[in-house]
């Protein structure tokens, strides 16, 4: 950080924000002011320059079209890979998720991606819907993932990069794994609001963005409970 | 097999005294499935298993698959259709169209095929029929009854889970179209997916209803660039989509009408959304040659729909329901509800999608200074939800409950569309 002011930006709100995507950048905001760290949060749309000395960067989903312009502009622009480069971290959600690979389908078309994590997808037979769980890779240490997955692709993962989660319920990337992370990157196919139901995970991304190994514990009473309920209903 | 009626009826001609077309003009397998139909809706009623709407379409259908065109032959038919607004707007124009004479409509919310026929089954020979439509319906229906009219409102986000995602939703609409160029379309002229869909026909009327949520339109279905916003009006920056001038248009309290004379909108039903629907009725109504003067009456006789906006008396509480099933309708609910103590009511059934992510695109910031209280099956993602918001709550398990919670006085329910109807069914199924 280039101060103390913690600076999180929602990238590209207006064309990748398909489902209540802007819950991640107020429950972050939230968690870090209830420990006391100011916060800035910017919402940076497809026509603005990306700024690269921003702390957190979220990306949300969005359907083809919007996905592929996305893309698109995040190339031409380079803002969010010298970002990355100087170590910002980042929750990367559905379409926002895929465009981080190396390539992805639009259309019917492959459209490049990012590079930013070393994956590529493509169109599955048929759409994921539902819940989903899975448990996290235990070198990130946290508790079991739940979500709610909508998506038509299939993800398939390179050696640069580890599963976020073995799926318990639930399709993610192939059935097996799902989501990927690397980094300070996460991606995951679980979508919208992801950290409503996660707060360790938005918790990880506050960590890694001040460099903090543990934070003050917050009353987590609501978010518990609605993810022991989530949990169960996923079954398995 | 029996071959179907001919549709082709003038209506307008004989407003008031039209004899519609005459059962003996029905095949018999109609006949039969249409009787059938009535007689399972009847019993499904008895049965208290709902209206019996679409019961009693569903064994008519199987019975007769032709059985909706067979029932709209003959009928000058209006077709309402859209994210939300539908069913209040079919209500305010059914009762417009009901200057002409008796009308046909589906004024439960049972809004597809299925419903269609229940419908025009229970309704017997009409001149008129004033359709609710199920968005994804729409090419269907427009198919199988063959419209005079159909009026487009919105379109905007509303389960995705199950949903097929707007702009293809607008593409569908638009393809329909093309393809029934004898349709007049009344639609939305601040919706740019709407404009965009309508822009399939070469015969369209444009209303000015407002768009209180814009998040679905920031890209241009046409050429993909973004849609600029200024002062009500909006346009491409790409191409040459832009925002077409409306004929009828909402001004404070009333209707401006194509003539450019303002009608004072006098209505039982809270907001302004709702003159908005009632300008949509109004230039649906004038496509039947129904003038605004005529209508204005009859709508202002409309007091709730199904539940919606109803207001019951219970132990010293004034009761108001309104139904909010996404994001837009949610901001359009927030302008209705007075400042009182008000009760959330979530849900996440098969009707109303599994996916509660949409409540992150609403704002509960209108709800600050107002006892909240929450309940229903998802109340916990509507708890975590409002925490994020900042706006305190109190979680309770039943209706009664929170009836008990508030001191006597009005007490707002909002509730999203299965809650809606439990919460219904606690008040006798209030219509």
């Amino acid at each position: 950080m280039s101060d103390s002011t913690l600076r999180i930006v929602w990238i590209y709100p207006d064309l990748l924000s398909t489902y209540g995507d802007r819950g991640n950048l107020l429950i972050l905001a939230r968690r870090a002011a209830m420990r006391g760290i100011p916060v800035e949060t910017y919402s940076v749309r497809s026509d603005q320059p990306m700024p690269s000395s921003a702390d957190i960067y979220l990306i949300g989903g969005g359907e083809d079209g919007p996905q592929a312009l996305a893309s698109q502009r995040l190339i031409n622009d380079g803002g969010l890979h010298r970002a990355v480069n100087q170590g910002a971290a980042v929750l990367a959600i559905c379409a926002g998720y895929q465009l981080f690979g190396h390539s992805f389908y639009a259309k019917g078309t492959k459209c490049p991606g990012l590079g930013l994590l070393d994956l590529h997808s493509d169109r599955g037979e048929t759409r994921a819907v539902g819940e989903i769980r899975g448990d996290i890779d235990p070198r990130l240490g946290l508790p079991p993932l739940s979500g709610f997955e909508n998506h038509g692709g299939r993800t398939h993962l390179g050696p640069g990069v580890a599963p976020l989660a073995r799926v318990t319920a639930g399709i993610g990337n192939d059935g097996q794994t799902e989501g990927a992370w690397h980094g300070k990157i996460l991606g995951t196919y679980s979508h919208g609001p992801a950290l409503a139901r996660n707060p360790a995970i938005a918790d990880l991304l506050l960590r890694w963005a001040i460099g903090a190994d543990t934070l003050s514990p917050v009353d987590d009473t609501w978010p518990d409970r609605l993810r022991a309920e989530r949990l169960a209903a996923a079954g398995a | 097999m029996l071959k179907p009626d001919s549709r082709q009826l003038d209506v307008t001609t004989c407003s008031g005294t039209l004899v519609a077309v005459t059962d003996a003009k029905m095949p018999l397998r109609a006949k039969v499935a249409t009787s059938v139909s009535k007689t399972a809706a009847a019993l499904s009623r008895a049965a208290g298993r709902g209206d019996g709407s679409v019961i009693g379409g569903w064994i008519g259908l199987k019975i007769d698959p032709d059985l909706l065109g067979h029932l709209a032959a003959g009928r000058a038919i209006a077709l309402v259709s859209g994210t939300n607004g539908k069913t209040t707007t079919t209500r305010l124009a059914a009762a417009a169209l009901g200057v002409l004479g008796p009308v046909a409509t589906n004024s439960f919310g049972a809004n597809m095929p299925t419903g269609h026929t229940s419908a025009l089954a229970k309704a017997g020979a009409t001149p008129f029929a004033v359709l609710e439509v199920d968005e994804h319906y729409l090419a269907r229906v427009i198919d199988e009854t063959n419209p005079r009219v159909v009026a487009l409102l919105n379109l905007s986000r509303d389960q995705l889970d199950r949903a097929k995602e707007v702009a293809m939703m607008a593409q569908m609409w638009r393809t329909a179209l093309a393809g029934h160029p004898d349709v007049s379309v009344v639609a939305n002229a601040d919706d740019p997916l709407v404009v965009w869909a309508a822009r399939g026909s070469s015969r369209v009327t444009w209303f000015s209803a407002g768009q209180r949520w814009i998040d679905d339109s920031w890209v241009c279905p046409e050429s993909g660039d973004a849609i600029e916003r200024a002062n009500g009006d909006w346009w491409c920056t790409g191409c040459p989509l832009r925002r077409p001038n409306p004929q009828w248009r909402v001004e404070d309290d009333g209707v401006v009408d194509p003539r450019g004379d303002w009608h004072l909108v006098k209505l039982q039903l809270p907001g302004s959304v709702n003159i908005g629907n009632a300008a949509t009725a109004l230039a649906v109504a004038a496509e039947f040659g129904v003038r605004p003067i005529e209508a204005l009456p009859r709508l202002a006789t409309v007091s709730s729909i199904a539940g919606r906006y109803a207001q019951v008396d219970r132990e010293g509480r004034n009761i108001r329901l309104l139904l909010a099933k996404n994001p837009a309708s949610w901001l359009e609910a927030f302008d209705m509800a007075e400042q009182a103590p008000t009760l959330l009511s979530i849900n996440a059934r098969d009707p109303d999608g599994f996916d509660t992510s949409w409540l992150y695109d609403v704002d509960f910031a209108p709800l600050h200074n107002r006892p909240v209280l929450i309940t229903g099956e998802r109340a916990y993602d509507l708890a975590v939800r409002l925490e994020v918001n900042g706006i305190p709550f109190r979680h309770v398990l039943t209706f009664d409950e929170a009836i008990r919670s508030v001191p006597p006085g009005r007490l707002e329910v909002i509730a999203n569309y299965t809650a809606f109807q439990d919460i219904r069914a606690e008040l006798d199924r209030v219509n």
